[in-house]
């Protein structure tokens, strides 16, 4: 895995290493923050793992593995900036202030959508491959024409990297000198096929073909995710253009919970994966540098099951919606057929009345 | 005549396996169909024992699946092209519509587009959005397509085959609720035409047509309707473009009354469309308008409450009990 171009802050026994063009600007406790945030989206991760497990999610799209690229991307947003995600950045969703069992209402089948996207500026998930990177480059062409110091950071995987979306996105990104960094997590699988099948070159030397540029980060490093996304933010924002940052990372679980990947992968290359793990990396690095004892990190898991806690009732007490609240939102103006929908529904006795 | 037991999906599998064992030239492109045998496994083994030349493992690019599937048809190969979920299709949808559709006509005949789409569709699996759609409306209405549906595990069986052998393109509509479903399976000889609607229960009172999974839904209706001494007759239509009208009216014109059963919302739908048909042909032997029972003119709702929104028993026979009662 390790390429000379990969920009690596930390490796994977979570030593410090130098880089030419990078290196850390955190302190100890900005550093300790982005552990205790990997731990607790690992920790409501598996949580979540367990709800779908136990009926009471429809799904679930497990994010073991990628925490430092969530994380690492997540924290490197400044307030004004805007996200659009994919339907895996729940670290992302964490970082933006997104209350966890919002993230969670699309897999209990109760909503499409889950938060306001503008309160927390981070969109709704997108689950149709690629769309979201169109979308982020108009908001960020619409952020050039206020004159706004802000950027646009937007999420997609290996396998979305072959959608025409995508590419279109890198042309007109291109074009306008657009302020967006595109974040590609490549975890190495799409559903069962694997990177090589979407591309035959490293997927963050395409950048160059598009007219910007393209930088391959270890995406289990999170120190390294957060400096490299930092600064192509900032550059972003000042007017130096669109940045392609393809975060080099693994998808330890399924696709999703109806995913079974012994299928297609085997456990040996898991294993290697499970070495790198993003969260012991961190971990190592805060115990050596900064003598962090244990009783601090059992405080960090008992804060994050205390959390999976709470998640798990706020699930269980997500009811059944009123079924004619699918009528809701169907369109901003009155709508014949949605009136007539809602009148038939009442009629059938389906629902008492507006929701 | 040798029929076996057999699941909708085994029925797809075993369909495919025979056109691929009959004609060398057919193909099957689409995202994880290979190794892992489709996310609904109806593809599986099949590339074990046909190769990785013919059963292609694509890149994740729905609009280059079927855009390369019109340059394999014009080279001559057979391509099913399968679009994981129904809600996936429409990256594809320049393609199919402006090239799949035209380009027959568009070279005077010399292209043959013969090419199907497989698109899992209809709702009720508990999915999360854009993987419960009912698209195929969109299809219909384009001339040069042909669409169809299959409801039994040996329809899907025969209706694959007849679609792959078959020189115009075909959006194969497969309802994904019912890929579990077992029935028995005549591998020997085929049902009826790709084209033909098909009476699955034999009524006076009412016609009710569907198609795809409503078919069931509709069965289910009428099994309750005959304990009210309503007698239901259940159409399959089997075909959506183009529609098996000479079926339809022979029971209309008998029944006087209509009902239409589909997924997809009222407009503009497969459903307008047999109302409209039947209504020019039967006017005068019917005696109540036709009725469509249909998804509601909305984006399709969180599945905690799509029973709400895919036609019901129950709203199938508030249908019947309307059109019985109508004038009345």
């Amino acid at each position: 895995m390790i390429d000379e171009e990969l920009v690596q802050l930390l490796t994977p026994e979570g030593e410090r290493i130098t880089h030419p063009d990078y290196e850390s600007t955190l302190d100890g406790d900005e550093v300790f923050g982005l552990y205790r945030d990997m731990v607790i989206i690992r920790r409501l991760c598996n949580e979540s793992t367990s709800l779908q497990r136990q009926g009471q999610l429809a799904l679930w799209a497990p994010v073991q593995g990628q925490e430092a690229a969530q994380i690492g991307a997540g924290r490197a947003l400044a307030p004004m900036d805007f996200s659009f995600p994919s339907y895996r950045e729940h670290g992302v969703a964490w970082c933006r202030g997104v209350p966890p069992e919002d993230m969670l209402r699309v897999f209990r089948a109760v909503t499409t959508g889950g938060w306001d996207p503008q309160r927390y500026r981070h969109s709704v998930p997108t689950v149709v491959l690629g769309n979201q990177t169109l979308h982020a480059v108009g908001y960020a062409m619409g952020v050039q024409r206020d004159g706004a110091e802000e950027a646009v950071l937007t999420f997609f995987g290996d396998g979305a990297s072959s959608q025409g979306d995508v590419l279109e996105s890198f042309v007109w990104a291109a074009s306008f000198n657009a302020p967006v960094v595109f974040f590609c997590q490549n975890n190495q699988w799409g559903i069962s096929t694997p990177s090589s099948v979407q591309s035959k070159i490293p997927l963050y030397h395409r950048a160059h073909g598009f007219g910007f540029p393209g930088i391959r980060v270890d995406g289990n490093d999170v120190l390294a995710v957060y400096e490299v996304t930092k600064r192509a933010l900032e550059s972003a924002r000042v007017g130096g253009g669109p940045t392609l940052i393809e975060a080099y990372t693994y998808r330890i679980g399924a696709h999703t919970t109806s995913d079974d990947p012994t299928r297609y992968r085997i456990d040996a290359e898991v294993e290697v994966w499970k070495h790198r793990d993003p969260v012991e990396r961190v971990k190592s690095l805060l115990v050596r540098e900064y003598q962090i004892k244990n009783a601090t990190f059992d405080q960090v898991a008992t804060e994050a099951d205390a959390l999976a806690s709470k998640l798990r009732e706020d699930v269980l007490a997500m009811g059944r919606p009123d079924p004619i609240s699918m009528f809701d939102h169907a369109y901003a103006a009155p709508h014949p057929l949605v009136d007539e929908g809602r009148r038939e529904m009442v009629e059938l006795g389906i629902s008492a009345g507006t929701s | 005549m040798a029929t076996t037991t057999m699941t909708m999906a085994k029925a797809l599998n075993e369909g495919l396996r025979r056109a691929m064992e009959k004609d060398s030239k057919v193909l099957l492109m689409g995202e994880d169909i290979g190794r892992l045998g489709g996310v609904f496994r109806i593809t599986d083994g099949l590339q074990k024992d046909f190769g990785e030349d013919r059963v292609i493992d694509a890149p994740l690019a729905e609009s280059a699946i079927v855009g390369t599937a019109v340059g394999l048809a014009i080279r001559g190969y057979r391509t099913v092209c399968e679009i994981q979920f129904d809600g996936f299709v429409y990256p594809a949808f320049d393609q199919i519509v402006s090239q799949v559709a035209k380009l027959h006509k568009r070279s005077d005949g010399v292209y043959t587009m013969g090419l199907v789409i497989r698109l899992p569709f209809q709702g009720g699996i508990g999915a999360i959005e854009h993987h419960s759609e009912s698209p195929e409306p969109y299809f219909a209405q384009t001339a040069g397509l042909r669409v169809v549906s299959c409801a039994t595990p040996n329809d899907a069986y025969w209706m694959i085959q007849q679609s792959i052998e078959h020189d115009d393109p075909i959006i194969f509509c497969e309802p994904k609720s019912r890929y579990w479903e077992k029935g028995e399976v005549d591998i020997d000889t085929p049902p009826r035409g790709l084209f033909e609607a098909e009476v699955r229960r034999v009524g006076t009172d009412v016609t009710v047509v569907g198609y795809g999974s409503s078919v069931k839904t509709i069965l289910r209706a009428a099994d309750t309707a005959a304990g009210e001494g309503t007698s239901l007759e259940v159409i399959d239509a089997r075909s959506v473009s183009p529609l098996d009208l000479d079926t339809m009216a022979r029971s209309v014109q008998k029944t006087g009354r209509l009902v239409v059963v589909q997924e997809s919302p009222n407009t503009a739908s497969v459903g307008s469309e047999i109302v409209a048909e039947l209504t020019q042909r039967c006017f005068f032997s019917m005696s109540a308008p036709g009725l469509r029972v249909s998804g509601y003119h909305v984006p399709y709702p969180p599945s905690r409450i799509e029973d709400d929104f895919r036609p019901s028993v129950d709203r199938i026979l508030d249908a019947v009990d309307r059109v019985m009662g109508f004038g009345g």
